[in-house]
């Protein structure tokens, strides 16, 4: 057993924070310590908020967060390192929305989105289903992606308290695989087995390409942040380098995410 | 005769219900086996997990298990030992504190798994782990989620395990031997180290091994103290973070992106989980029979 | 001299053992005082009330006021009602399957069955109560969610049906357990007494025998219950984790127990929602210490001995 004694503190970087892109930070750091052999990148998930949480209280250095900062966290963040965190965005995201492969919905407007997250809509028939009661699912309420959709989707109002709260997109796309009458949503790159939804917008159908992300048509697209102390450590911003270098942005792209522009 | 028919039927129910639950186990067994056998390999137990969380294996899962049960079971052991020997051997008999001590620790063992998560993170983590660092000088390094404040959180878990089974061993020990040994002129604590303990060491040893089956299956404490989920190196300090095979199956079975790739990995996963925990289970069960047996 | 050395190391021995048998005090009392301490700036919070915890709270204009756990919104929502509900409610299920069929199955064990079945039951119950509850887990969201929703065509997949059925998994070696050796601690002059008067094995069984144990048989339910209640993977997984306040088994419900793990991420600094959390462990703790409480000395060794605390 390997000598438990003794410490290996030098060269170790902490990653926390976003579900959404624990797959994908995992990828970049396996490939960074390649090229870095001399640095341990420790990913763990636990949502944008928890991440955050651990970089103001000194126990990340790196936060991931699919989302941007709540006025209540820049506050903090601000007052434990007397300025603004250092916030680089690392690659972009779309949300979407997903149903089962059976439904044949294959479009909803963004106000038809909205009712049926705030509890108003409750059946698929009036929105061009079959005659079954709706089944909505939702990631956990310390998710920058729940977080996300609240405040873009539905105007800062909260979900229905009848939103079934799984841990993770992963579960949500599991669930709605299984179930007929579900609908969920969360990070593009994590539906599978799932029919994505195109958002209809002026009559149009837009789906979430890349093209319609990148152009912007596709109105739910967002920037996942790395954050990080003002002056972070040479380790960190080593990682932080790699990340932004075209090879992570390559990985981005491969994990599903689309790289920054 | 009716009578006979009575006892038939109601025999037959209640066998049924019995067959019931051991088909439930069976049939949990079965669903982990049938859906992660395929996916075991000599690869799966020793490589790590690939670019793609569904690829590779799980070794640094199993490592990290292994790791923070045999320190959890170094932290109970000696502690849980020395307490059923104080509530069996001398603790006075009608003592009101050791009345107390009793009720403290069955009232510890209905502690739900949650709160000490709750408490390990609250207490190991940010008040001693704060405290710790604040002495040793140097950065943060203990207040934060790692092996020695997991271990300890589930050292506190499993600890009414190790109390019971080692009360059950002293007392399979005779009365008449520990008479015999003081009678001879041993003082108490040498009829304990000399004649008492290396009699029950059987029973000992089932507790341990029962506490290590309890430790390397509980995910709740290790959730908030210490489990992450992708390390690329193996925890080598007692402030490490490390990777364990219960909650490598949770966060597989709810944050893996592609859920259907996946799905080999998280069966296998929990497959390994389920041997790993049998396995020291019917350890145990032989040890404990075979004990009962020797002492007649 | 060599007597005094071997008094002194005698005394020293029953020194260290006397200490290390306050422990469990220790131990107990730490916790208690910690999540107390932990929770107690609510007390002092103006946002979170007595009322707020436990009155339906307005949500939504044009809707009537509910219970709601919702703790990160613009106006956070804290009752623990829905929470309450859903924990019960999830034991409630696995008490109803696990109760009888545990109890069913110890009469069998110790009314009926051969020697040899009972040395081959005995381990095998035990090895379920060993099975991890992310095991549990983990099947509840596979197979025991598509078996109930193929079975029941359900809307919910994941909901307090799926989580009780699985909770009762877990719980049915306690009941059987505790209930198998109240059972067997019956003198066997009650039951020859019966059947000498002529009562087949069955009347002695359920009017005998189980009545004279019932006391162990109420402090293994009470113990199973306790454990459900507290119980976190499996509701984690499998419960759908809604806060709605439901008597439908069908749909999804939120536990006390998988919302601190899910929500207890916030690690750092005292926030409200910190202390909120800290107060569902105290809650659960105290749930936890009165069903104890009420459970007779004679059970709380025997389910001790069968690993019988949580997951």
């Amino acid at each position: 057993m390997v000598c438990l004694a003794a410490q290996a503190w030098s060269g170790t970087v902490t990653v926390k924070g976003s579900d959404t892109m624990i797959d994908l930070a995992h990828r970049w750091a396996k490939a960074f310590t390649r090229q870095r052999p001399d640095i341990t990148v420790q990913v763990t998930g636990g949502g944008s908020g928890p991440g955050l949480a651990a970089l103001e209280s000194g126990a990340t250095d790196v936060a991931i967060a699919s989302r941007g900062l709540t006025a209540l966290e820049d506050q903090r963040l601000q007052a434990k390192f007397g300025e603004p965190p250092l916030a680089v965005a690392v690659a972009r995201d779309s949300v979407s929305f997903f149903v089962n492969v059976k439904n044949p919905v294959r479009s909803l407007s963004l106000e038809q989105l909205r009712d049926i997250f705030l509890g108003d809509a409750t059946q698929w028939a009036p929105l061009g289903g079959a005659a079954r009661p709706l089944v909505a699912y939702t990631r956990e309420n310390t998710s920058g992606t729940y977080a996300f959709v609240r405040a873009r989707v539905l105007g800062d109002e909260d979900f229905a308290p009848t939103m079934q709260q799984l841990q993770g997109t992963g579960a949500v796309v599991n669930a709605v695989s299984h179930e007929p009458s579900a609908i969920g949503f969360g990070g593009t790159a994590f539906a599978r087995q799932v029919r994505v939804l195109a958002v209809r917008i002026d009559g149009r159908e837009v789906l979430p390409t890349p093209q319609n992300v990148a152009s912007g048509t596709y109105p739910l697209s967002r920037e996942l942040f790395f954050y990080l102390a003002p002056r972070p450590s040479a380790d960190a911003a080593a990682f932080l380098e790699f990340v932004k270098s075209p090879e992570g942005q390559a990985i981005a792209g491969k994990a599903g995410f689309l790289p920054l522009s | 005769m009716k009578a006979h028919r009575v006892n038939q039927i109601s025999a037959g129910l209640t066998g049924l219900a019995a067959l019931l639950i051991v088909a439930g186990l069976v049939v949990v067994v079965i669903d982990a086996v049938l859906g992660g056998w395929g996916a075991l390999s000599w690869r799966f137990f020793t490589e790590e997990p690939g670019d793609d969380v569904s690829e590779g294996g799980v070794f640094p899962a199993i490592y990290g298990t292994v790791v923070l049960t045999l320190l959890m079971t170094v932290a109970v052991m000696p502690l849980g030992v020395a307490t059923a020997i104080y509530l069996h051997e001398y603790a006075p008999p009608h003592s009101r504190l050791a009345r107390w001590a009793r009720a403290a620790i069955n009232n510890l063992a209905g502690v739900p798994s949650i709160v000490f998560g709750l408490f390990g993170l609250g207490f190991f983590v940010q008040l001693l782990g704060k405290a710790v660092d604040h002495v040793r000088g140097g950065g943060l390094h203990y207040a934060q989620p790692g092996l020695l404040w997991a271990a300890l959180t589930l050292a506190l878990l499993t600890l009414p395990i190790v109390i019971v089974t080692t009360e059950e061993a002293l007392r399979a020990v005779p009365v008449e031997t520990r008479m015999a040994s003081l009678a001879l002129g041993a003082t108490r604590a040498q009829t304990l180290g000399r004649v008492v303990l290396p009699g029950a060491l059987p029973g000992i040893m089932t507790g341990a091994i029962l506490a290590l089956s309890r430790g390397a299956g509980e995910v709740a404490p290790v959730l908030l103290t210490g489990a992450a989920y992708s390390l690329p190196t193996l925890p080598n300090a007692l402030s490490s973070q490390f990777m364990h095979l219960g909650y490598h199956a949770y966060v597989l079975s709810t944050q893996a992106p592609d859920v259907e790739a996946a799905r080999p990995m998280m069966y296998a996963t929990v497959l390994v989980l389920l041997m790993l925990t049998f396995a020291l289970n019917l350890v145990a069960i032989v040890v404990r029979s075979r004990a009962r047996r020797g002492s007649t | 001299m060599a007597a005094s050395r071997s008094t002194r190391i005698d005394r020293w021995v029953e020194w260290l053992v006397t200490a290390a048998g306050m422990t469990g005090l220790v131990a107990l009392g730490l916790i208690l005082v910690f999540i107390v301490r932990e929770a107690l700036p609510l007390l002092f919070d103006g946002d979170v009330t007595l009322g707020k915890l436990v009155l339906p709270q307005p949500w939504r204009e044009g809707r009537a006021p509910t219970w709601l756990w919702q703790p990160l919104s613009r106006v956070p929502k804290v009752s623990v009602v829905p929470l309450i509900v859903g924990s019960v409610k999830v034991s409630a299920v696995a008490m109803a399957l696990a109760a009888p069929m545990g109890i069913a199955a110890a009469l069998f064990s110790s009314e009926f069955a051969s020697p040899r079945a009972r040395e081959l039951l005995k381990p095998t119950i035990e090895l379920l109560a060993g099975v991890p509850s992310v095991v549990l887990g983990f099947f509840a969201l596979t197979v025991i969610a598509t078996a109930l929703q193929t079975l029941f065509d359900w809307p919910y997949r994941l909901n307090a049906a799926v989580a009780g059925v699985a909770m009762a998994l877990a719980i049915v070696p306690i009941i059987f357990t505790i209930t198998e050796d109240a059972l067997r601690t019956v003198p066997n002059t009650y039951r020859e007494a019966s059947q000498a008067l002529g009562a087949t094995r069955w009347d002695t069984a359920w009017r005998i025998v189980l009545p004279a144990a019932s006391p162990g048989v109420l402090a293994g339910l009470l113990l199973g219950f306790g454990r459900a209640i507290g119980e976190t993977m499996i509701v984690l997984m499998a419960s759908g984790n809604a806060s709605v306040v439901s008597l439908q088994l069908r749909d999804p419900t939120r536990t006390l127990s998988a919302t601190i793990a899910a929500e207890m991420g916030e690690v750092v600094s005292a926030s409200t929602h910190t202390s909120l959390l800290y107060f569902l462990g105290v809650l659960l703790f105290v749930l936890n210490v009165g069903l104890n409480a009420s459970v007779g000395a004679w059970a709380r060794n025997r389910v001790l001995r069968a690993r019988g605390a949580h997951a």
